[in-house]
């Protein structure tokens, strides 16, 4: 039992390295004054985050560049999955498979300079917005078209014939038996686009023109290394993120809990 | 399933090749031409001044690579052995860091290491000596072995929990003890998830130019800030792109190394 009690506490250390300098952002987040020798609680890097013009401004273009972006890429990819899925081209499948991983394994950093090139080759800058967005796409759809193909592989056939047979048109039975079954994946895809946008700095970096979005916005105030603000924005990010992790794995925890216990009854 | 959609990947595939594949070949041309798009080695040559840099960023980016499954490995296992909700619980904490932007997470450790961050401004209070820690090697190591941890974790952890606990209890019941069963178990059939863990750790680090530019300081270029530079300071698409060229190649050289020792490592637990 020696040994357990020892992999707990290395345990424990891992999970205090990664936490340590989050938790330490977080206190000096409601520091008074700048630098990290503690001055007394304050506000102050609250109020003047929130009356920041420019952190606000990016924070809903890149909101909208997200949503943009992942709508097109989920009906992309959806479309996609569905397509690839009907094939019977063995080559044409492979090589679908081996484009879509290519942004997969690719550094970000080529991904951006890539795009950054045909751009500037096609002269699409424009005001970024435009380019920002295929640029999000195109990391986007390949997560959206992996979360699917899987799900159409499950799907049982003979629920798809037997619809027809009971009278379905095929676009009725398509509707009616395999959209149901994709939803997941579709929802999944979704929502990983949707993180994947809002988190992504080196690819917009290359491709956002004149345009600021917040992660960009952030490494600009971060390179200057003065900005307590930044240690504000972190704390509510972070909190926001746990909420929204608690509240999925709570309701996955509770669910799991059920089974059980209906289970538990059946016997 | 027997539907007449393949028409439907038809959007996909066009996408695809318009802003990947086409923007990959755009790479090597530009790299293989100069600024009037007549055919140069040029780029290439001034290219190859930058090896050093490039075996820089290999090396940091191997030895963080090397830090993170190190100190992976055991924390998985651990994590993998457990009851159901306590893995999942300790997933969490491990995912929970990696939804914050790796740019605020990489920020949290300059505030630690600053020369008036967190550390410093304790060893002064106490009446100690400052130390220099931010802009040396140690730092972008740290920075690195710090954001990519959790894509170490989650692999490792995912591949670790498929193992049969009765599989590991037959080994100890055979005679082994824990360090037999691990070298001879354990470790084997992890073999994939440690591959996709050092692909997902090596690629990022190596290709870098946020953890280098903001803890590396001036004298820890890597070969991220070059590419960076050469698109937005310098604004030369020819060298940048053969820049990057150079370092896809190492990535690919990695991948291939990496995944063939995946295979044959299969073939043989099959055997």
């Amino acid at each position: 039992m020696k040994k357990n009690k020892f992999s707990g506490v290395y345990a424990a250390l891992m999970l205090l390295f990664l936490y340590a300098p989050i938790i330490i952002l977080i206190v000096f987040s409601f520091n008074s004054e700048k630098g990290y020798s503690w001055q007394g609680f304050s506000l102050k890097w609250y109020k003047e985050l929130f009356s920041n013009e420019l952190i606000m401004k990016s924070f809903a273009n890149t909101l909208i560049v997200a949503l943009v972006a992942s709508v097109v890429a989920t009906v992309l990819g959806a479309l996609a999955a569905i397509g690839v899925h009907s094939m019977n081209n063995k080559v044409a499948k492979g090589l679908i498979k081996n484009v879509t991983n290519f942004p997969l394994i690719n550094p970000e950093i080529v991904t951006g300079i890539s795009l950054m090139l045909l751009f500037a080759a096609t002269r699409m800058n424009g005001n970024g917005w435009g380019t920002l967005i295929i640029a999000h796409i195109t990391f986007c759809v390949p997560s959206v078209f992996l979360s699917i193909l899987p799900k159409l592989r499950q799907i049982n056939v003979s629920l798809y014939e037997a619809a027809m047979d009971l009278g379905c048109s095929p676009a009725k039975a398509f509707q009616k038996v395999v959209i149901p079954e994709i939803m997941p994946g579709i929802i999944t895809g979704f929502l990983m686009a949707f993180t994947y946008s809002i988190d992504d700095f080196v690819i917009s970096f290359f491709t956002a023109g004149n345009l600021q979005t917040l992660p960009i916005t952030i490494y600009s105030m971060v390179r200057k290394r003065v900005s307590p603000e930044i240690n504000a924005l972190s704390t509510l990010i972070f909190v926001v993120v746990l909420a929204v992790l608690l509240f999925t794995n709570i309701r996955d925890i509770r669910k799991e809990k059920e089974r059980e216990k209906k289970s538990a009854a059946r016997r | 399933m027997k539907m007449k959609a393949r028409w439907a990947s038809y959007p996909y595939i066009v996408w695809m090749i318009a802003f990947t594949v086409i923007p990959l070949c755009m790479i090597v041309y530009f790299a293989f031409t100069d600024g009037s798009g007549s055919f140069t080695l040029e780029y290439i040559k001034k290219s190859a001044y930058h090896i050093p840099t490039l075996v820089k960023s290999i090396y940091l980016a191997a030895i963080s690579t090397a830090i993170c499954l190190v100190a992976a490995y055991p924390f998985a296992y651990y994590v993998s052995r457990k009851s159901y909700s306590k893995q999942k619980m300790m997933i969490m904490l491990v995912m929970l860091p990696m939804w914050m932007n790796f740019l605020l997470r990489t920020h949290a450790l300059s505030a630690l290491i600053e020369d008036n961050g967190v550390i410093n401004t304790l060893l002064m209070k106490l009446g100690l000596e400052p130390l220099q820690m931010i802009n040396t090697e140690g730092a972008v190591i740290f920075g690195m072995v710090y954001n990519y941890l959790p894509y170490m974790i989650l692999p490792l952890y995912s591949i670790m929990t498929k193992i049969d606990s009765r599989v590991i209890e037959a080994a100890a019941d055979l005679g082994a003890n824990t360090l037999q069963t691990h070298k001879s178990v354990i470790l084997p059939l992890s073999v994939p998830g440690i591959v996709s863990g050092i692909t997902m750790v090596f690629v990022p680090s190596v290709s870098t130019f946020v953890i280098s530019g903001l803890l590396g300081g001036s004298d820890n270029y890597l070969i991220g800030d070059l590419i960076s530079v050469q698109f937005n300071s310098a604004y030369n698409l020819n060298y940048g792109s053969a820049t990057s060229l150079l370092l896809m190649v190492v990535v690919i050289i990695t991948m291939v190394i990496f995944n063939r020792l995946e295979t044959e490592d299969s073939e043989a637990t099959l055997v």
